[in-house]
């Protein structure tokens, strides 16, 4: 009889452990033992780290995209359609055109989706570097922006790359003094909790960097409501903050099959956290992103994890006991300025501690984003 | 043990620092002035987190019940 192992989601968690699955399963799969399925509902596989750059005019959105087809082995299915029904009992996928299809073991990694529309007037008001559109529309904006209140409003927690929002009011205090322009140009930085980063560790390291660059902040702001006509963010908690121009991290989702499946809350799968398995379904797992494990929404940890999954899944298949287990290991570059960056690297058990920026590790972050291919390949 | 009755409850047990403020606050903000909103958290920073916070908005913490593992905090919406 055939395994089939079926990936919903061709975003890094997904890509690399198809990739993974194809090396690791080689024997099998050439046996026609096992087959292994990745679903992606758009042809291109998008590297999104690259979108920090684009405001800056320093990328272009083309640079983050490559077809899947050329980053995914031969030896896996690659089905460019939109799952909308997961049914774990029956083992069934269902797609948009009402075809359907089984499983034996599924994985799901179907990533953060931005819901803007939750906030009033955020979608007409605010800017954002989180989606393609987003990154350009600001960078038609901010390209031109000389004088006047820039606010940087982190809106919905999780999302995506914790370290962003940080790194892009560095980068613009950076690119505004390098440009002369500094002085006529506030840079305010609003956070929902009561320090700068959910992260105590990295919130301490961060905080004086922010003063020492008169980024000013605002903490305990949980945006209400954008007015596009006054330009102005209300915050829940009273606080009225007038703009220029508003970049904003948009409230996250996940999507809305998981919670429709029964696999957990607003889209994000309860899992184990050291095994990445549902904790509401058998031989489903969810990767990155999909999985509430509490762990930064980043590329990094949807990689190691895809490496554990895939460890696992040969295991099960193999008849095996599953040993390999996910520490909570995230490794991130964070950008201080335009040349100069940080990074860090904790886990579960161990804090994050930033170490010295420098213009070593900002080329680090570079290099790795350019090497990143590799990775998506399966090959570093 | 207290007799308010929540008008919903949040289980962050489990959950790390501060996803248990962060989800207090979004069931917040989509309740009615006056809904009760319970959170249950095994975190201990959610001790001063949600106190803090509840200040800061001007909603009430009604009471915290303490219980083996975990806090279960009441806040009022203003």
């Amino acid at each position: 009889m055939t395994e089939h192992v079926v990936i919903v989601g061709g975003g890094t968690g997904g890509t690399v452990l198809a990739n993974d699955l194809a090396d690791r399963l080689k024997p099998e799969l050439d046996a026609g033992d096992v087959r292994v399925t990745l679903i992606n509902d758009d042809p291109d596989h998008v590297y999104k780290p690259v979108w920090l750059y684009v405001p800056f005019g320093q990328r272009e959105p083309a640079d983050g995209r490559r077809l899947l087809d050329e980053l995914v082995d031969d030896a896996v299915n690659l089905r460019i359609d939109r799952v909308t029904k997961v049914d774990t009992e029956a083992k069934q996928l269902q797609f948009d055109d009402a075809q359907s299809a089984s499983y034996d073991y599924l994985v799901l990694a179907t990533g953060s989706t931005l819901e803007p529309d939750q906030i009033p007037g955020l979608t007409e008001g605010g800017h954002n570097y989180y989606s393609e559109s987003g990154a350009t529309e600001l960078r038609d904006e901010l390209l031109s922006f000389t004088e006047g209140d820039l606010v940087l409003s982190v809106i919905g927690t999780p999302h995506m790359c914790p370290a962003a929002p940080l790194e892009f009011v560095f980068m613009a205090d950076d690119w505004f003094r390098e440009r002369g322009l500094r002085e006529d140009v506030d840079i305010t930085y609003t956070y929902p909790i009561q320090r700068v980063h959910g992260n105590p560790h990295i919130a301490e390291w961060a905080r004086p960097i922010m003063e020492e660059r008169d980024i000013r902040v605002e903490t305990f702001f949980n945006a209400e409501s954008v007015d596009p006509e006054t330009e102005t963010i209300t915050s829940m908690e009273g606080t009225e903050l007038d703009y220029d121009l508003l970049v904003t991290i948009p409230p996250h989702g996940g999507v809305d099959l998981i919670e429709e499946a029964g696999l957990g809350d607003d889209g994000w799968v309860d899992v184990d956290k050291h095994t990445l398995e549902a904790e509401a379904a058998e031989n489903v797992y969810a990767l990155g992103d999909t999985a509430d494990t509490g762990v930064p929404n980043a590329g990094s940890v949807a990689h190691y994890q895809a490496g554990v999954v895939g460890q696992r899944l040969a295991s099960e298949i193999r008849g095996r006991p599953a040993t390999a287990t996910y520490d909570g290991k995230t490794l991130c570059f964070i950008e201080t300025g335009m040349d100069a960056a940080s990074f860090v690297e904790f886990d579960y058990e161990k804090p994050p501690s930033p170490v010295p920026p420098s213009e070593k590790l900002h080329w680090s972050k570079l290099a790795y984003n350019e090497s990143y291919w590799l990775t998506a390949r399966g090959l570093i | 043990m207290t007799d308010i009755d929540p008008t919903a409850t949040v289980d962050a047990r489990g959950a790390a620092c501060p996803g248990p403020l962060m989800d207090l606050i979004g069931k917040i903000r989509g309740a009615e002035s006056g809904d009760v909103i319970r959170l249950l958290s095994d975190n201990e920073q959610s001790l001063t987190d949600v106190p803090e916070w509840a200040e800061e908005a001007g909603n009430e913490l009604l009471t915290v019940e303490e219980r083996d593992d975990y806090n279960a905090f009441y806040v009022e919406k203003a």
